[in-house]
């Protein structure tokens, strides 16, 4: 049997920041996924708190007006700053950030709403601001309408305007927002867009482009075309799959690379080896095989009920898949509530954690991002605040906890 | 009670209900991203599985543009099996469309090695001449720039029947396939002597033949049903002993291990079930002795620079990359990781004509990896993609075991 300091399940924002700050301190990290996780289908701007239940301007102050039972009690705002901290610096030489706990940017969704958000990607910051807009969408990129975004904002009180235009990447019938990143990484597609925009500009718009502007380097993809527009541009985050998500785990998943941290995906965890409270090993279902890890920690970061690390069955039992945690908060009586936007009770359902984020009756099991009990993130705004600070603060919490030695082993 | 329908293969393609069309496996294939001419796993996988229906006949044939390479399965968030279910639709759509002689000969590797080991010296320089090469390519749709294995003019086998492993107090059989047979029996032999420094005694099980690997990939499932059955005979005898099965052709140990049973409905041969059991890719299973404590470590300094490539039928395993474990125990190694998810050659995908640019697509980003750091050696556990890789780049491509043999103090 294998034996690393920490095993981390799940390889979503939580997952892969836990395994890389980890991997950063020194602890011998193996990850275990069913799959890639949800930041390929994340806009992956960091959301801290955006309704709280009435929108938030300033999402560190409006934390501490957060119930003793939600995720960000056992952070703190010391801690969502300082998992902040470490991001912004993480990404900052490829994709790099802006922002931080003391304002919440307004920035267009693809539908054109106005989202509270606090640390974002340098190439969508424009979005925040009064000034009139241009919308630039793409006929072939059936995901992104630039006619809705337009009409929406400027019903949010932003002039606002669309243009789309017909240019084709390599002549294909089918692109999604990737075909068009690729596209955009190559100077004379991006210079084609501009040579054909340049003219039709309002005096002082800004001009918004769905976020596809480069998935090798978009800081130079989105800076050519500031350059060449000569005005503020941003992006917009798109349907997935997420091209910023991409960008970020990428970023990630290149830093775990470097640290030599083992990946396997495919990897279903599903029960563990137990000892009084700890946890010494996880069991996982590998192709045909059942394999079992050892360990001295567990992050368990394994999703929500989208992505399936909770599940609820027929008969309105829920369950944690992984290691089969209690889940608590699941309503009894009424189940759902008809108007789609309302707060709804399953939301806060999950699995309840100390103030070191350990499930009742584990010494070292800790839980991060979405598995976590108390948070109502689509209603929030905090989806990936959330995971990025819990995912951080357990990793924190680990190093702190001086990491055994790995066992000698036989020369 | 006996079941005689097969449970796992509808598991398999059941699966696809699980799907919820996030695009995270079309983001990820290597193929999709490079060409057109191919929609993506997504798309001919669980959206087109609903619509085939086995007697009616689909106008769509972009599906035969999926190399197989499985990377669609191994980032399946949800647990779908893409990759399982296009190759089983693939075979579907090549009954119907016929089966070219360039791919009835490419699902036949022993008998090519058996034929061409004879008059090596005649078949390499063929191979290697442009005119005779150019004649043969378009006879048979080959692309007369891809890599086709050389063929030395002895075997591996030859070598095991006049080799006495030293008894030792563990045992292991080793399966060898048939690139190391026919083209590479240096590699087969460096890991019958690294295994026995390492305190193994090796059983090389007699008559092995090819796994049924290449016919699955090129849709003959019948053919390929016989020869894995037949490869499963011949190494369960040492799985029913409690002997370790190690391989070094890491796709063909995979199809032994998983594929076979997942794809060819063989889950309920009984040999094969042993095999699938006790079979382990080489570096998993050294990796696993070390973990034990049970891996002698002693290697000499090898101050040299390699680059590593983890195969996608490597990482079809689920074993992580073992390779980059073990070669971190030699001092003064530099391992650069590629990042890379296949190389592009998938098995005999990238040497058929209408398929060679594309899987020099989706090579590049390797290559120039490769270039860029301008290693003494690159490092790939899988052979066909090795060959691939050398003929891309020009630098000397081997198997994982080569660096631990040379590390071990045994090349001559």
């Amino acid at each position: 049997m294998s034996h690393h300091d920490v095993i981390v399940v799940g390889t979503g924002l939580a997952g892969l920041t836990a395994a890389a700050r980890l991997a950063e301190g020194g602890a011998r990290v193996l990850v275990l996924a069913k799959g890639v996780g949800a930041t390929h289908l994340s806009p992956c701007t960091i959301d801290v708190l955006g309704y709280a239940p009435d929108r938030v301007s300033d999402p560190g102050a409006a934390l501490a007006g957060l119930g003793e039972d939600h995720p960000y009690a056992a952070v703190g705002r010391d801690g969502v700053a300082a998992a902040i901290g470490w991001f912004t610096d993480a990404m900052r030489d490829r994709y790099p950030y802006t922002g931080g706990l003391d304002r919440n940017l307004l920035l267009p969704t693809a539908v054109g709403a106005l989202k509270p958000t606090a640390v974002v990607p340098e190439t969508m910051a424009a979005g925040d601001g009064s000034d009139p807009v241009l919308v630039v969408g793409f006929t072939a990129l059936k995901d992104f309408h630039a006619p809705l975004l337009a009409d929406n904002l400027s019903r949010a009180g932003i002039a606002a305007r669309a243009v789309e235009l017909g240019l084709v990447p390599e002549g294909r019938v089918d692109v999604n927002s990737l075909g068009f990143a690729r596209a955009f990484d190559d100077p004379a597609f991006r210079a084609e867009v501009a040579a054909q925009l340049v003219a039709r500009l309002g005096a002082d718009e800004r001009v918004a482009f769905p976020a596809v502007l480069g998935i090798a380097d978009a800081p130079a993809a989105w800076g050519t075309l500031r350059e060449r527009l000569a005005r503020p541009v941003f992006e917009v985050p798109t349907l997935p799959p997420s091209v910023p998500g991409m960008r970020v785990f990428a970023v990630l998943r290149e830093r775990l690379r470097r640290a030599g941290v083992r990946v396997i995906l495919n990897a279903v965890v599903g029960g563990a080896e137990r000892a009084g409270g700890r946890v010494s090993a996880v069991r996982a279902r590998v192709g045909l095989r059942e394999v079992t890890y050892g360990c001295d920690w567990v992050v368990l970061a394994s999703g929500g009920f989208a992505s399936g690390g909770l599940e609820l069955d027929s008969r309105w039992k829920a369950r944690e898949r992984a290691l089969g945690l209690p889940v608590t908060g699941v309503p009894t009586d009424e189940r759902f509530r008809a108007d789609y936007f309302a707060e709804q009770p399953m939301a806060r359902a999950g699995v309840a954690v100390d103030r070191d984020l350990r499930p009742e009756g584990h010494e070292n099991v800790l839980v991060a991002g979405a598995t976590l009990a108390g948070a109502q993130p689509w209603r929030e705004k905090s989806g990936d605040g959330i995971s990025l600070a819990t995912g951080h603060r357990a990793a924190e919490l680990i190093l702190g906890a001086a990491v055994p030695s790995e066992p000698a082993r036989a020369a | 009670m006996a079941v005689d329908h097969d449970v796992l293969g509808d598991l398999m393609r059941g699966s696809l209900d699980h799907c919820v069309k996030c695009t995270i496996c079309e983001t990820f294939c290597p193929v999709s991203n490079v060409t057109p001419l191919f929609p993506g796993p997504k798309y001919v996988g669980p959206q087109a599985e609903r619509f085939r229906v086995w007697d009616e006949t689909s106008p769509d044939q972009s599906l035969d543009y999926c190399s197989g390479c499985g990377v669609c399965t191994q980032v399946c968030p949800q647990g779908v099996h893409i990759a399982e279910i296009n190759t089983q639709a693939r075979a579907k759509l090549r009954e119907r469309t016929g089966f070219k002689l360039r791919d009835r000969l490419l699902a036949r590797p022993d008998l090519i090695g058996r034929l061409s080991t004879p008059v090596a010296p005649v078949v390499n320089v063929t191979l290697r001449h442009g005119g005779a090469r150019a004649i043969a390519d378009t006879a048979l749709g080959l692309d007369r720039r891809a890599a086709l294995p050389a063929y030395p003019g002895r075997t591996f086998q030859r070598w095991a029947r006049k080799h006495t492993s030293p008894p030792a107090a563990r045992r292991v059989a080793y399966f060898h396939g048939c690139g190391a047979n026919w083209s590479e029996p240096d590699t087969a032999e460096r890991t019958v002597q690294l295994l026995e420094w390492l305190g193994c005694q090796v059983d090389v099980p007699k008559g092995q033949l090819c796994c049924g690997l290449p016919a699955q990939s090129n849709g003959m499932f019948d053919l390929a049903r016989k020869y894995t059955r037949r490869m499963a005979r011949t190494l369960a005898p040492s799985a029913r002993e409690g002997v370790d099965i190690v391989g070094t052709s890491t796709s063909c140990t995979l199809m032994l291990k998983r594929e076979a049973r997942e794809i060819l409905g063989l889950d309920a041969d009984a040999d094969l079930r042993a095999v699938s059991d006790g079979i382990y890719d080489i570096c998993e299973y050294l990796l696993m002795l070390h973990d034990r404590g049970e891996l002698r470590t002693d290697f000499r300094p090898l101050p040299i620079t390699v680059t590593y490539h983890a195969p996608c039928q490597q990482q079809g395993h689920g074993i992580g990359k073992p390779a980059l474990d073990l070669m971190a125990l030699v001092p003064e190694l530099r391992v650069i990781e590629n990042d890379a998810t296949c190389c592009g050659v998938a098995g005999t995908y990238g040497l058929k004509q209408e398929k060679y640019e594309i899987a020099m697509k989706v090579g590049r980003g390797l290559f120039d990896q490769i270039a860029d750091a301008a290693p003494e050696l690159a490092v790939c556990d899988s052979e066909t993609c090795r060959w691939h890789i050398e003929k891309a780049t020009g630098v000397r491509t081997v198997h994982p075991i080569e660096i631990l043999h040379r590390a071990a103090g045994l090349a001559s």
